[in-house]
């Protein structure tokens, strides 16, 4: 067999793909996955425990700021989606994270070269590290896992080394980086005017899908259901703009990240790329059989992953006017995976959506923003945020058992 | 054994589609299979029968293009043809169905109906058309499918033999080669399985339907090859071959009452 067809990065207490049946006592799914749902409820219910031991919490201008922590790990977080989706992982993305914005600062500050050049350097080293991941375990067959562990640290000694001796570097309060960062937010008639193009365009080819499905005779959207659906898009998104609206707003990172949760959701859903990236993820062996192109996609998904990885770290080091040792450390990859499989994507690889990057990150941040209102200290929030990630995967791994086929 | 061109001279219906002559293909030391002779006609199901290790898969992967013969040649309406790969069978008309099926549990019936072939609207896939298309298809072979949004892993056995043949149709081919289709099936799919093969054949295919158990064999096909041991075993007419001359060519037990000609 090819190289492609080595185990994934990890298959803990896995029967495989098409191994023996385990049957649980869930009885067969109805219909497709369960989605977003759980992360849905989980932040309801995060929020509503915060909401009534600090009412500050559900504050306007807190949930400003939630959104604002969100941005850099999400974006981070929407690569390990990436990652996961194609049945591999990246342990590296925090240090990947690290060296991108020690290159933007060091590049910018120190060198005093133009700030596109250093965002476009750092860029690069995203996607050079994720076409290395690529390579070497698509076509040498090495394991995901042990390969982005070792690229942590390599990558994590190159940051060091960029930094300097100094270890630390700040960037100045006028750059355009940390305005953006900090300061952007989008203007009223811009976010209200965003939300209602997205009701309309989303709106749009619902009901231009309902009249070609109508016109092949096949079964399609009930009215009531595309009306309701319509209703409750714009509802929230009139409620998240009119309400972050009456405290600063939507900043321009969060922005950006929703944007890119928008795309990758629209690649994978509705390209042949991400079915591709689906059926990898799912079974990469009978894949290869029908056609797929296996290898690329595999290594298309890590140069995503990493890309978006140090694109989150600009993010951070814009937020925070500053890059140095710690950024990128332990906690961003912990954290950004937590987010992905919180969210319910699956580490399993196969399934997963671009929303779950959105919404687990969400959960983790409320959490620790939570319980730093309450202040409680940063052992509580690792604790906290344990338990909840292993509530995560508790949930994966029956999902997974309940995959596996009851029927030879 | 009797010879390549004194089997050439009985046939008297339509030409065969493929036909391979003195085929043999050894793996390392092991003789999988060892001067084989078949021809495959337009409108039939040719059961192909042996026990294990007679050299059936073996068989259905030379007719595939996943293995290639060491000698012999395999033609094509007569033409000599290289069958490198599945996708050089694919493009001469030859479709086949591994006994593990190749489908993604994680994805519905459409999705793995068109996996890697999927088309596309402006760039983006065009659902619309692929659930039509799989709509005709798979009410053309009067299937069962509950769904076909239902991720494949909901599906049972049979279910999924009928999609993984439904797919292995989309590209219109000429003959179907099926391996072991019914192996890990209970009755009642069994029984759903050989009604598919008698709707391919209604629909114009050649079939050449591999497996081990002759009963399943038997209430299809039209013409019997047996494999025994890697070598040719007889040929045997569906008229007039009752179950235990099908095991005695299988086994070897007896020799087999001679070729018939229906």
């Amino acid at each position: 067999m090819s190289p492609t067809s080595a185990p994934p990065f990890l298959r803990p207490f896995s029967t495989g793909g098409t191994g023996a049946g385990r049957t649980l006592p869930f009885g067969p799914r109805s219909a497709g996955d369960t989605g977003l749902l759980p992360v849905i409820g989980a932040l309801l219910l995060v929020w509503a425990v915060f909401g009534i031991l600090n009412p500050a919490f559900l504050s306007a201008e807190n949930l400003v700021s939630l959104t604002l922590q969100s941005a850099p790990v999400g974006v981070i977080a929407l690569g390990v989606v990436l990652v996961l989706m194609v049945g591999q992982i990246d342990l590296s993305v925090g240090a990947v994270s690290g060296i991108a914005a020690a290159v933007v600062v060091v590049t910018t500050v120190l060198l005093e070269w133009p700030l596109p050049v250093g965002l476009l350097l750092a860029l690069s080293v995203g996607v050079v590290t994720g076409l290395g991941y690529g390579v070497l375990t698509t076509r040498l067959g090495l394991p995901g896992f042990v390969l982005t562990l070792a690229g942590l640290l390599v990558l994590t000694g190159i940051q060091l080394r960029v930094l300097g001796p100094r270890g630390s570097v700040n960037l100045p309060f006028e750059s355009g980086l940390v305005r953006f960062a900090q300061q952007g937010f989008l203007p009223p008639a811009v976010a209200w005017g965003a939300a209602a193009a997205a009701v309309a365009v989303v709106t749009g080819l619902r009901v231009a899908e309902r009249i070609r499905r109508a016109r092949a005779g096949l079964p399609r959207m009930g009215l009531p259901g595309l009306v309701l659906r319509t209703v409750g898009l714009a509802a929230l998104l009139a409620a998240v703009v009119g309400y972050l609206g009456t405290a600063r707003g939507i900043g321009y990172p969060v922005a950006l990240f929703v944007a890119l949760v928008v795309l990758v959701d629209v690649l994978l859903r509705r390209t042949r790329w991400g079915r591709s990236v689906r059926a990898v993820g799912g079974d990469r062996a009978s894949a290869l059989l029908v056609g797929v192109a296996v290898r690329r996609v595999t290594v298309s998904c890590f140069v995503a992953g990493s890309t978006l990885a140090a694109l989150g770290g600009i993010l951070a080091a814009g937020r925070l006017a500053a890059a140095n040792q710690g950024t990128g450390g332990a906690e961003t990859y912990l954290f950004a995976i937590a987010a992905a499989v919180i969210g319910g994507t699956s580490l399993f690889g196969g399934r997963g959506s671009a929303w779950s990057a959105l919404l687990g990150v969400l959960v983790l941040t409320s959490i620790s923003n939570g319980l730093t209102l309450l202040n409680l200290d940063t052992a509580t929030r690792y604790i906290v945020t344990g338990l909840v990630l292993a509530l995560a995967l508790t949930a994966d791994t029956l999902l997974r058992g309940r995959a596996a086929p009851s029927v030879p | 054994m009797s010879t390549p061109s004194a089997r050439d001279t009985r046939s008297t219906h339509a030409d065969p589609i493929l036909s391979l002559r003195g085929v043999s293909k050894n793996f390392g030391g092991v003789r999988a299979l060892r001067d084989i002779d078949l021809d495959v006609r337009p409108r039939e199901v040719l059961g192909v029968v042996g026990d294990n290790a007679a050299g059936k898969s073996t068989l259905a992967g030379i007719i595939a293009g996943a293995h290639r013969p060491d000698a012999g040649r395999i033609l094509v309406d007569g033409r000599p043809v290289v069958l490198g790969s599945p996708a050089d069978a694919r493009r001469l008309g030859i479709a086949a169905v591994f006994q593990n099926l190749a489908l993604c549990e994680n994805l519905d019936v459409v999705e793995n109906l068109f996996l890697a072939h999927e088309p596309t609207r402006a760039g983006f896939l065009d659902e619309v058309a692929m659930e039509r298309e799989a709509w005709d298809l798979l009410g053309q072979l009067a299937t069962s499918v509950p769904s076909l949004r239902a991720p494949v892993r909901e599906l049972s056995g049979g279910q999924r033999q009928i999609v993984a043949v439904a797919r292995a149709l989309l590209g219109s081919p000429r003959v179907v080669v099926l391996d072991e289709p019914t192996a890990a099936l209970g009755v009642r799919q069994t029984a759903e399985v050989l009604n598919l093969v008698e709707r391919l054949r209604e629909r114009g295919h050649a079939v050449v339907f591999i497996s081990h158990q002759a009963a399943d064999l038997q209430a299809v096909a039209d013409r019997f090859v047996v494999l025994r041991l890697g070598r040719f075993g007889g040929e045997l007419d569906a008229a007039g071959t009752g179950y235990e001359d099908l095991l005695a060519a299988m086994t070897g037990a007896s020799r087999p009452s001679g070729r018939k000609h229906g």
